[in-house]
């Protein structure tokens, strides 16, 4: 059964129309890329799609089951997970508190009043983040981290809630080019093992043409096309709309040359 | 009930509704443009009552006449902005990038210290102004008498209203005033001069302000205490109308005004409770009034309580103070132990507020509220319920743990300082109801003879069972914020999308929490009822809220321990420095102005920090 289905999305704010018509579909295991300049709409479609917007037309299903108009809480139960394009995580916890949180949570712990939360999943948290090579800094504050290195605590926190959709909104920002692809890698290692689905955008080409089974484009709040990399690569439109001629468009910041 | 009656009563509301909105539309343009909510805004209004009834007598010796009368309510208003500018330069300026918690504490040690400056300056009579010339004789309206002057003063809101408008949309001023209220980064792109644009705001706002109060003096004598009864209603009538907003405003004043002229007759006692209701409701409508913009939330885990490493020493000092304290006795006389029992209410008190503002980072300025309900719950069933201490206290925390459940309903829904204010209106309310519901509560009087069980009276068995149970409460709340409900709030605090995105229901956690704090609170205020004997509305009143919080912030508001310290720090100075000085709120005053520049993070907070740079 398709794990995310999109159907007719729309969204805007006040005259600005941040998303139109937007529909695709999304199956377990798959990594589904959605790429576009900056204000293509691609944070307000992952914003629908987690419950952090209600769009103004269109629905989302996932499993079939419609969660339109869910709240965010309601949709992690159901198995959404995801990251923030600008890092959102608990600065004045330690790193594995962070993540101890969001077992605590998944586990319908977190109105618990009597035993100290420092204690209650300490070990799962700790296997998480060795898992994504951050056991060294599991003690550290939050805030004492290097920006790259928060984001990878989003993605531990967003993994513990054992998600079968996973949304991750740009990543790898603040990475250097060798982490990304490493970062990519092993989260796709992951969701392959666990049959989680993936819907992410990136700015960097190499990692959405290097792991993205297939691309969504979107301009202006519309998608202009979908299919595998290998065809948005030959696609004329996109090459003239994003890839190729720069005059037309800003480019987006951190683009390398596809 | 007739015609006539009515169209007086509407005449009421229109000439309250202008003075309200004179007040308050400087509140609300200083708001837009610094972003700073100014306690002291009430100050400058009492200012410019005492310093009109003061000035204008003078002037109207020197010549008689209309002309004289106005120019001295002017010159009056021109004196307050000139204030509003010290105010500005000296200390407002330091402090807009900081918490807004700081914000509201250092704009009341204004207040505080304008208190004892008026005192000073004008003495502690009560001032009555002239009348104004030409309009001593009462007009007839539909066969009734009516004050003339109260129309000069419904006619003046309009036209206040019509000159801002005009300052605002058509002057270079205003249009810089406009694009900070609405975009702040705009300011600085503009690459306009910053510092200029906040000072001439704070002069108009001030002069505003200034204004409203010189324009009341005909009809109340300037009097101590009208500073914060009218910034109360001014906080109502700015959140109402959306922070910012002028046009919101007058929409909310001319509502707010009507309501009261009005309520009189449905609630005769408590008007106060049904423009209460106007602004919970348009809060729970509009969460950012009439015509205010969303608040853009801003990183808040500075100001809060972060995980730390646990000194191994710690248990070890927490032996040692609970073992000095529980043979206190054996040294320390009557006296002490008097004096340490309320600290130790106080404590509890300031450490139920610590869960809100330092855990939930919800900045509650209203927590007097739930003191003062527990004090009065415990009071009233002893009273009319003949009920032993033993059950009146149990009885007090119902009652407040009720109406923090109640108040928490609408308080939840907002943030920031919407929601500050909302817990501040609230808690004027309650005091509002204790104060006029003379049968029950006794009004200004209160209730008295509320001793303890003879088990538990005498200094030192109230001392010790005081000990008893703050000590278990303070406990009980330390597992909490330690418990995974405590790092839910925290996370809530620190992102509330991420909290959301791994299904926390905040406002349901928040919603307890301020539950739970508010029964804290009102065990210390029943506790404290007891240790005194009697309970009063001052219990309730905002120099109470702000007594907690300035507890949290002398001790420093991100650590745990901090508040316990605090209430300690702020009693024995009090006790130790109003017997001195009639200059006490003076003091306090320039102390929370002073700790909020210069020590931030508070007593604790500052220890610790130092001992991590040694370290
Ligand atoms: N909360 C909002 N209010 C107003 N406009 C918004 C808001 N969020 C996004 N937009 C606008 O919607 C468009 C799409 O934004 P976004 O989804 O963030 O794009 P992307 O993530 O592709 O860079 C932009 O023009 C942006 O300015
Ligand atoms: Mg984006």
């Amino acid at each position: 059964m398709t794990l995310l289905s999109v159907q007719k999305l729309a969204k805007s704010f006040g005259g600005v129309t941040a998303a139109r018509d937007v529909s695709f579909s999304l199956e377990r295991g798959e990594m589904l890329a959605i790429i576009g300049p900056n204000g293509a709409g691609k944070s307000t479609v992952f914003n629908m799609v987690g419950g952090q917007l209600r769009p103004d037309q269109g629905s989302v299903l996932l499993n079939g089951e419609n969660i339109t108009t869910a709240a965010p809480q309601k949709r992690f139960r159901l198995g959404v997970g995801r990251t923030f394009q600008v890092a959102q995580s608990f600065l004045s916890m330690s790193v594995a508190e962070n993540v101890q949180m969001a077992l605590v949570s998944c586990n319908r712990e977190s109105a618990a009043l009597w035993t100290p939360a420092r204690h209650r999943y300490r070990d799962e948290a700790c296997a998480l983040l060795e898992q994504l090579g951050m056991a060294s800094v599991a003690d550290q504050p939050c805030s004492a981290l290097a920006y790259g290195d928060v984001k990878r605590v989003e993605l531990a926190i967003a993994l513990a809630g054992q998600p079968k959709l996973l949304l991750m909104d740009e990543p790898t920002a603040g990475m250097a080019a060798r982490e990304r692809t490493e970062l990519m890698d092993l989260t796709a290692q992951i969701a392959d093992k666990k049959g989680i689905g993936i819907l992410f955008t990136e700015h960097d080409m190499d990692v959405v043409f290097g792991h993205a089974e297939r691309v969504i484009v979107l301009l202006r709040g519309r998608i202009i096309a979908t299919g595998s990399p290998e065809e948005i690569r030959q696609n004329e439109e996109v090459r003239r709309a994003y890839l190729g001629d720069e005059h037309a468009l800003e480019r987006p910041k951190g683009v390398s040359p596809a | 009930m007739d015609l006539s009656f009515l169209a007086i009563q509407a005449l009421n509301g229109l000439s309250s509704a202008s003075s309200l909105f004179i007040t308050a539309c400087g509140l609300t343009l200083v708001f837009g443009v610094t972003r700073i909510v100014n306690f002291a805004h009430g100050s400058l209004y009492m200012i410019g009552a005492y310093t009109a009834a003061t000035l204008v007598p003078r002037l109207l010796e020197l010549q008689f006449g209309p002309l004289t009368f106005w120019a001295g309510i002017l010159l009056s208003a021109l004196i307050v902005g000139l204030i509003g500018v010290l105010i500005e330069v000296l200390l407002l300026r330091r402090i807009y990038g900081a918490p807004e918690l700081f914000q509201l504490l250092a704009t009341f040690g204004i207040v505080l210290v304008v208190q004892d400056l008026t005192i000073l300056i004008f003495g502690p009579e009560d001032i009555l102004g002239p009348r104004a010339p030409g309009l001593r004789a009462p007009v007839e309206i539909l066969g009734r008498r009516f004050p003339s002057y109260e129309l000069v003063l419904i006619a003046a809101g309009p036209v206040v209203l019509g000159l801002v408008w005009f300052l605002l949309r058509k002057t270079r001023f205003g249009v810089l005033v406009r694009a900070a209220t609405q975009d702040r980064e705009m300011i600085a792109a503009l690459g306009i001069n910053q510092a200029l644009l906040f000072t001439g705001t704070l002069f108009l706002g001030a002069f505003l302000a200034g204004l409203g109060g010189a324009l009341q003096i005909p009809r109340v004598s300037a009097h101590a205490g009208m500073d914060l009864s009218i910034i109360a209603e001014a906080f109502v009538v700015t959140v109402v109308g959306g922070m910012g907003s002028v046009p919101g405003a007058f929409l909310a004043a001319l509502i707010i005004g009507q309501l009261q002229a009005f309520g009189i007759l449905i609630f005769p006692k408590s008007t106060l409770v049904v423009v209460f209701l106007l602004m919970a409701v348009v809060l729970a409508i509009r969460p950012n009034g009439f015509f205010g913009r969303p608040e853009v939330i801003g990183g808040t885990h500075a100001v809060g309580i972060a995980s730390r490493k646990r000194s191994v020493l710690t248990p070890f000092l927490w032996v040692a103070v609970m073992g000095a304290l529980i043979s206190l006795p054996l040294i320390g006389d009557a006296y002490v132990l008097k004096v340490t029992t309320e600290i130790l209410i106080f404590a509890l008190f300031a450490f139920s507020l610590q869960l809100l503002i330092g855990v939930s980072g919800v900045v509650s300025f209203g927590h007097a509220a739930f003191f003062g309900l527990g004090a009065y719950g415990a009071a009233l069933s002893l009273k009319w319920f003949a009920l032993p201490m033993e059950a009146a206290l149990p009885a007090g925390l119902l009652l407040a743990a009720l109406g923090a459940l109640i108040i928490g309903a609408f308080v939840v829904r907002l943030s920031g300082i919407y929601l500050a204010m909302m817990t501040l209106a609230a808690a004027q309310i309650i005091y509002a109801v204790a104060f006029q519901w003379v049968e029950v509560t006794g009004g200004d009087n209160g209730i008295v003879g509320v001793w303890p069980s003879a088990w538990a009276s005498g200094p030192v068995f109230y001392y010790l069972f005081t000990l008893a149970v703050t000590s278990i409460a303070v406990f009980l709340i330390m597992r909490i914020i330690d418990a995974p409900f405590g790092y839910a709030l925290r996370a809530a605090r620190d992102s509330e999308p991420r909290s959301e995105a791994i299904g926390l229901g905040v406002r349901r956690h928040r919603w307890i929490a301020f539950t739970i704090s508010g029964a804290a609170a009102g065990l210390a205020g029943g506790l404290y009822a007891f240790s005194r004997g009697s309970v009063d509305p001052t219990l309730l009143g905002i120099p109470t809220s702000v007594d907690a919080l300035t507890m949290l912030l002398i001790g420093g508001i991100q650590t745990i321990t901090g508040p316990l310290v605090g209430a300690g720090v702020l009693h024995v100075l009090r006790d130790l420095i109003m017997p001195l000085t009639s200059l006490w709120r003076l003091l306090l005053g320039l102390s929370i102005i002073a700790i909020v520049l210069i020590f931030p993070r508070g007593i604790v907070g500052s220890i610790r920090a130092w001992r991590e740079d040694a370290a």
